[in-house]
This record gives C-alpha cells, structure tokens and sequence, in this order.
C-alpha cells in the first residue's frame, strides 16, 4: 500500500525582501520507486510553482541536487522516498550562499576553493605540445581517477561539523584534491608546497576526524584513508621542515 | 604555459603540525597510562597485601634503602603537566562560543552521526574531566605515602572521594577509549586494504574495552568502599603486610 508522505521544505528567497525563512509541509502520494527528483518535480507542478531546487543530471553524477535530507546530506536523485520515513523534511546545504529554498551556490564556493588550494597540475617548466605526456604507471592513474570521481556537491561540507563550526574549513572536498595532486606524478609541487596550503588549522590540522564527509559521500571517496594520509604527510612536513622563511 | 608555485614567501608555521602531534601523542601516552593505573588499583582484588606491595613499588620500596615516596611526588606531577598540556591542545577543537554550540548542537542532533556523537562525548568528558582530575591529582600530589590498601579505602569512604571516583571512573575510561578508537582512524593506524571493516572492528573493539574497564573499575571501587566501610572505625590506620605483622597481631586480625 502507498504511503502518504509529508515533506516539509525549506522556503525562502533572500532576494525578495518580504520573504521570510520558513517550513512549508507539502503531501503527496508515494509511488514505486519514487526518488526525490520525481517527488519535487510532482510537488512543483501540482502544489508550489515557485518552488526552487537544482536538477541537471538525475543520476548522481553533477552534484547539483544535493540538499539536506531528512538531517542528513545527500542527493536528491539517487535518495529513493521508500528510503526515508513517511514524515520529513528538506533544507538548503547549510554553508553555502543560498539562492532560493532547496538551491544555494556551490560554484562560487567551490571556484574560490580550488583557487585557494591550487588545485591543478603544476609544472615547472613549458609544456612540449608536441610530445607525448610521460607515462604514468597504471595503478597510480587508478589512484589519481579513483579521488578525480568527487562531483563537488557539498554532501562532505555539509556534514562536517568543523566547516560549519569554523569558517574558512577547506573541509573533505578541499583536502581530498590536494592528495589528488600530491599523488598526481605530474605535479612537480612537493610536501613543503602542499603544506604552506593546508597545514593548518583551516586544512588537514583542523579536521578533527569525525568522518561524517566519508560516511556520506554520495561517491563513497575513500575520504578516511585520504584524510589520514595527507595528515601523515603533512605532519612529517611539519615535524622536519626547516625551510622557515 | 606554467602557473605559479605557490610557496615564493613562505608564510606557513610547522606549528599546527606540532599541536596535532603533540595533541595525539599526549592523549595516547594518557590513555595508555590509565590502562597501567587500572592495573595498580585493581590489584585490591588479587589481595590487600599485593595492593600493598604495588604501592610500595612506586616508592622505591623493593629496590632501594629507603623508601622514596617524593618519587611518586614526581610522577604524579609530570602527569599532571601531561593532563594540563593535552587539556591546552584539545581546547583549540572545543566549540569556541555561543553560535558555535549552538551550530554544533542543532547539527549533531539532526545528522545521528555515530563519530560525530563520540566527539560531542569526548567534549563532555573532556570538560567533566577538567574539574574532577585535578582533585585527585592533587590528593596523590600532597599525599604520596597514603596509596595502599587502608589508606586508599579511608580516603574513598570516610574521606568522601567515592562519588568523585565513580564520576572520574566514566569520564576516564569513556574518554581514553573513545580517544584511542579515534586516533586509529585519525592517523590510518591498522588501516590494512579494507578502511570501513577495519573501522568497524576498532569501534568494536573500542566498545569491548569500555565494557570492559568500567566493570574492572566499578568492581575495584567497590572493594574500596567495602573495605572503607569495614575499616572506618579505624580510619587513619596504617596498612600493615601480613608478613610484617607480629604473630599476635596476625591472630587479632584473624
């Protein structure tokens, strides 16, 4: 027998001056395989027009409709209702600049990140075009593909109580792409160049390691081994750098 | 085309490096000792005469002329110092005003986040710890000699320190093996080919030994009290081994 749901969305557009944040509860009936996608769409077509959230790929692969479900972070596409109870709510990602409702601006947030954090491949010289690339050892390609897959949706800052706590937390999202690069052969940067980027307490020191960002990662990045990793190393750095300006 | 380094001034410390070693380096080697501390003071259960002879151990007692109860003075002071230098590092990870609690409290509650709960754990008995630790830091600071059977039994009952030792005994042991489970997954300490099974075995295990330390201790303070209980008429007196006993001592015991 279907169920009949009661999701009660977050709704406010800082842009229209009389708006006021608010809970509006929306009821409809729940359908085999219903995700939050068809959920949200069905509530805008029948019941609230105006209703703002972000849909673009609808198979968990842009990050766009990531939102806080039911307490927790996670994508709108790939979250079945089935999965959720009968009664629940939905919030905008908290820490990031919001739109309207459900839709806030990750692109800005992430474009200042990875200005911050360097996060391309860095040479040291003029690259031949008319060469071929060096070759890099298959199972390093793996490694380097396997942190690549992060979509930047904001699940791991959004679950990270330090990043909503500490403004300036480059949090999972931020640290995961400098061990990108640290393991990336083609970056010529070393651990004292990765560490004037995030040894410290808005980089990998001021994690604290409660691993909500890995249990959540709608990807499933290994962002506990990672985190662990880049602390050794930057702590190894820390411990032996004598480069002191 | 070739972008900038990123490090032509160095602005970076090692210093945020060093604090994080140093946070989990102290906490380790605290956590570690309190298994040994558990160790001394359950050695009541074995018997008053063993109990005796581990706090004498301390002292000097078995190897050298005199007992020296200033070493344990000692001790007990670099652990202090120990306790005061873990407390400073782990402050810099408390919530540090109002809209920080008030952040961390509504998103712990809202996210039913196993590891993010346990750090809300660690904050509480962090802080619980802060004002009960001192005091029987203190008590062994002062009064070094007065560790051993009787003397341990007067303090916990006729002395009122029973309720301070059953809260410490919680904060403690909750504290020390949530501490060490998250040190593990902090550092990849163990962390073989498989990070979520081995993550969930350290949990296990770090379950395994809370049960297993607050049945040891809780057991151990209710010898304490007992023996306080039986002793109270008496409080004050000084415990004798049984082998330094005058045989009609022995049979006045007995």
């Amino acid at each position: 027998m279907s169920r009949r749901l009661k999701i009660s969305i977050f709704r406010h557009n800082p842009r229209d001056p009389r708006s006021v944040p608010r809970l509006v509860d929306y009821e409809l009936d729940e359908r085999p395989g219903m995700t939050l996608f068809i959920a949200l769409n069905a509530i805008r077509d029948t019941q609230a027009p105006d209703l703002n959230f972000d849909f673009v790929c609808r198979a968990g692969v842009c990050g766009a409709c990531a939102m806080v479900i039911d307490g927790r972070p996670g994508l709108a596409c790939r979250t079945l209702t089935s999965t959720l109870p009968a009664a629940f709510s939905l919030y905008p990602l908290p820490v990031f600049r919001l739109v309207a409702d459900l839709s806030v601006d990750t692109g800005s947030w992430m474009r200042e990140l990875a200005e911050r954090l360097q996060t391309w491949v860095h040479l040291d010289a003029e690259p031949d075009l008319d060469r071929l690339e060096a070759r890099m050892e298959p199972a390093l390609a793996e490694a380097v593909y396997e942190l690549d897959r992060c979509i930047e949706c904001g699940c791991c800052i959004a679950a990270c109580a330090t990043a909503q706590m500490r403004e300036g937390f480059v949090g999972a999202v931020g640290l995961v792409k400098i061990a990108r690069f640290r393991l990336d052969s083609a970056d010529t940067r070393d651990d004292a160049d990765f560490y004037e980027l995030v040894g410290n307490d808005e980089g990998i020191f001021g994690c604290m390691s409660l691993l909500a960002c890995n249990d959540l990662c709608p990807k499933e990045l290994p962002l506990q081994t990672q985190l662990a990793w880049l602390r050794r190393k930057m702590a190894g750095q820390g411990v032996r750098w004598l480069r002191r300006g | 085309m070739t972008l900038p380094r990123p490090c032509a001034a160095s602005a970076a410390s090692p210093w945020p490096a060093r604090l994080d070693l140093l946070q989990s380096l102290s906490g380790l080697a605290l956590a570690l000792f309190m298994w040994l501390h558990m160790g001394f003071v359950s050695a009541i259960l074995i018997s008053a005469d063993f109990a005796w002879a581990v706090a004498r151990f301390f002292e000097g007692y078995f190897f050298l002329p005199r007992p020296q109860a200033w070493l344990v003075t000692a001790f007990v002071a670099s652990i202090a110092l120990l306790f005061a230098l873990h407390a400073l590092l782990a402050l810099r990870r408390f919530p540090a005003d109002w809209r920080q609690y008030r952040i961390a409290a509504r998103h712990g509650s809202r996210l039913r986040h196993g590891d993010t709960m346990l750090w809300f754990v660690q904050v509480a008995t962090g802080f619980a710890m802060f004002f009960l630790a001192p005091v029987h830091l203190y008590a062994m600071f002062m009064h070094p000699d007065l560790i051993g059977p009787y003397e341990s039994a007067d303090r916990v009952w006729t002395g009122g320190f029973w309720p301070l030792y059953l809260a410490l005994l919680f904060a403690v042991e909750v504290h020390g093996s949530v501490g060490l489970y998250r040190l593990a997954v902090k550092w990849g300490w163990f962390e073989g080919r498989d990070a979520r099974t081995t993550r969930r075995r350290l949990k296990l295990a770090m379950w395994g030994l809370i049960a297993f330390l607050l049945t040891l201790g809780l057991t151990t303070l209710l010898a304490e009290i007992r023996m306080g209980i039986e002793h109270a008429p008496r409080a004050g007196e000084r415990y004798v081994p049984t082998w330094q006993r005058s045989p009609t001592a022995v049979e006045e015991a007995r």
